[in-house]
């Protein structure tokens, strides 16, 4: 269920479009930073404020992969291995993460897609901020910076949550 | 000996002027105002006449920036008559592998874009816009955010904007990881809360797009360079750059170079003057082996003399080499790269993004992956590259042909054909020696 808030908020962003269907992956968005992954009961109120069926909502965020279907812990470490960081250590940086964090509910570890952040190459993200020119020891050291809360995270879906 | 194109080496900074001179607060909007923001929104408020607007950006030789290069004022002139709402969306998507200039112009100019969105929908008779943006690009997103807030504040966005009887609102909308949702048709999809599916054409979004209303879709960087236009006069701006590659674009360059980045550049210079000029050439003095002159679509080109002479221009670089500029990402890699993982990691990426509504890409793009992933790491057989290019038929029915046939509904399909048709033109000798052919050995 969205909080007050962020049900007040969910109406508003309904409310910009000429209709209520454009407002579905927006709300995902917000559902998402809100609890930490796509639920059940998240999808069947999106389906009401956007005046379609849960299994709509369903099909349509399945098509996404920032949409998350189970927990995926505080921190979505996004690694890019595509071509440019591929030639200068991405992959070696995914494999170490993954290894790293194998067993912590908190980290969830994924390979991705060029961020479009080539020039300082190999990159990544941690819940959608940026971290450029890494090695697999600065990016391990970001990724526990954020665990101690010794950088603030944004929601698992990038919004600024409060 | 090199040829050179008598032009100075250097950028032409007109989009990525305020971001370089004032990193620390370009994306203000007490920096925007300060260097002449919102001055020719001003200006062509007061004038009230739209079709000066359209005159300059027909006089301008714009070209959209997204990847087809197609005239802007053209695509204003397709608009149907007296249809409304019509609408303008931004593509601000960004997800072609290496490419990475709009995120730039997002995060540290957002003013600049959200100008060029009101001027634009100004001229073509728009009062919604969109701006979609990568779900990815947080940042870019909170930074165009607060711009609207501070625009709507001085009254640039809202009802009667500066008095003048023109009212505007600006959605943006985040995506949520899908790259085929920067081809227009997906986007208008995905805006309308479906799934990022293109759409078989005719009809064009310019007649049928979001909400089945006329829609104009242009990238971050033409938008951004309208206001520009309109400042300097259009014919003024056609006298940058070269024969119909009027103006500047915005380079992003990267992979072994030693300055990888981002760089304005009037059309014109050589190949060899932007990758060793420019982007200050290989890194470790190394050598060049080959690069991706238009981002990861489009065909390969090589350390010769013929393609680092070739001049940075839309029209040339097709006629004579038979690839593109497409997104203005140029990828350099050096002699230790093995040319098979660079086409493997880019037909995984194609793989991976298909929408999966053509059965050639569906399964085209997947085949190619496969087989390109066995020959890539170590477990190439004889006849692969034949298997290649048997394969990228399907996709591409003249493999060789540049850039691309196609066979499916977007172009994305058809695009790691463009890897496959580079290796044998290329390297077709070094793939088959890591697959076993010279060694003669058996499946
Ligand atoms: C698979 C695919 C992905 C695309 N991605 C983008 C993109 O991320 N950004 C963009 O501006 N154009 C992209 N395009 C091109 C758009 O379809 C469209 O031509 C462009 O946004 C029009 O804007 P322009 O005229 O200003 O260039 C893509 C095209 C295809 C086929
Ligand atoms: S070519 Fe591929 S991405 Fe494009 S519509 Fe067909 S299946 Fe989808
Ligand atoms: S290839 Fe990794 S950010 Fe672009």
């Amino acid at each position: 269920m969205f909080s007050d808030a962020n049900r007040r908020r969910a109406v508003e962003i309904v409310a910009q479009y000429p209709n209520p269907h454009s407002a579905i992956g927006p709300l995902a968005h917000l559902a998402q930073d809100q609890d930490g992954w796509l639920t059940l009961e998240a999808m069947e109120e999106i389906a009401e404020l956007c005046e379609t069926t849960p299994a709509d909502v369903q099909g349509v965020t399945s098509f996404y992969s920032m949409y998350k279907r189970r927990p995926c812990g505080k921190l979505v470490v996004s690694v890019c291995t595509n071509v440019t960081c591929l030639v200068v250590g991405g992959p070696e940086i995914l494999e170490h993460l993954e290894h790293h964090y194998a067993t912590d509910d908190d980290v969830w570890v994924e390979e991705v897609e060029c961020l479009a952040a080539c020039g300082l190459a190999p990159s990544m993200q941690v819940n959608y901020e940026f971290h450029e020119s890494l090695t697999p020891e600065s990016a391990e050291q970001i990724v526990d910076d954020y665990k101690a809360g010794r950088r603030t995270a944004r929601g698992v879906s990038g919004g600024r949550v409060a | 000996m090199s040829v050179a194109s008598g032009k100075p080496i250097e950028e032409t900074r007109i989009v990525s002027r305020r971001l370089r001179d004032y990193p620390d607060d370009s994306h203000t909007i007490e920096r925007f105002m300060a260097t002449g923001g919102y001055e020719v929104l001003r200006d062509v408020l007061k004038a009230g006449d739209p079709s000066a607007i359209h005159a300059h950006v027909k006089a301008s030789g714009l070209r959209g920036r997204g990847g087809a290069n197609f005239p802007s004022a053209v695509k204003w002139e397709s608009l149907p008559a007296d249809v409304y709402p019509r609408y303008l969306v931004i593509n601000a998507d960004e997800g072609e592998p290496s490419t990475f200039k709009d995120r730039l112009l997002l995060e540290r100019d957002p003013h600049q874009l959200i100008e060029g969105v009101i001027v634009e929908s100004y001229a073509i008779g728009s009062t919604l816009a969109f701006i979609y943006i990568r779900g990815e690009f947080a940042l870019g997103y909170d930074r165009v955010m607060t711009a609207l807030e501070e625009a709507r504040a001085k009254g640039f966005i809202g009802k009667n904007i500066l008095g003048s009887g023109f009212d505007l609102e600006i959605v943006v909308h985040r995506g949520a990881g899908a790259y085929i949702c920067g081809e227009e048709s997906a986007l208008i999809e995905s805006l309308e809360g479906k799934r990022g599916m293109p759409r078989i054409k005719p009809p064009l979004p310019i007649h049928v797009g979001v909400y089945s209303k006329p829609t104009v879709v242009n990238n971050v960087e033409t938008a951004s360079t309208i206001p520009h236009i309109i400042r300097m006069g259009g014919e003024e701006y056609a006298k940058m750059g070269l024969n119909r590659s009027t103006g500047t674009r915005l380079a992003a360059i990267s992979g072994h170079v030693n300055k990888p980045g981002v760089y304005e550049l009037e059309f014109g210079l050589t190949l060899r003057e932007i990758i060793y000029g420019i982007a200050g050439g290989i890194r470790d003095d190394r050598e060049l082996k080959f690069f991706l002159p238009g981002g990861a679509s489009f065909q390969w080109l090589i350390n010769t003399d013929e393609h680092l002479d070739q001049i940075y221009d839309i029209d040339d670089i097709t006629a004579k080499l038979g690839t593109t500029l497409g997104s203005g990402a140029i990828m350099v890699y050096d002699e230790t790269t093995d040319p098979l993982l660079v086409a493997w990691r880019l037909a995984k990426f194609y793989a991976h993004e298909s929408c999966g509504k053509c059965t050639p890409c569906r399964e085209g793009t997947d085949w190619l992956e496969k087989i390109l992933y066995r020959m890539s790491h170590g477990e190439g057989r004889p006849d692969d590259m034949d298997m290649l290019l048997d394969v990228s038929r399907g996709m591409s029915p003249d493999v060789m042909r540049a850039p691309f046939t196609q066979t499916t509904i977007c172009p994305l399909g058809p695009s790691p054909v463009s890897a496959v048709a580079s290796l044998q033109k290329y390297f077709r000798a070094e793939v088959e020696a890591a697959c076993g052919v010279a060694a003669g050995v058996a499946r």
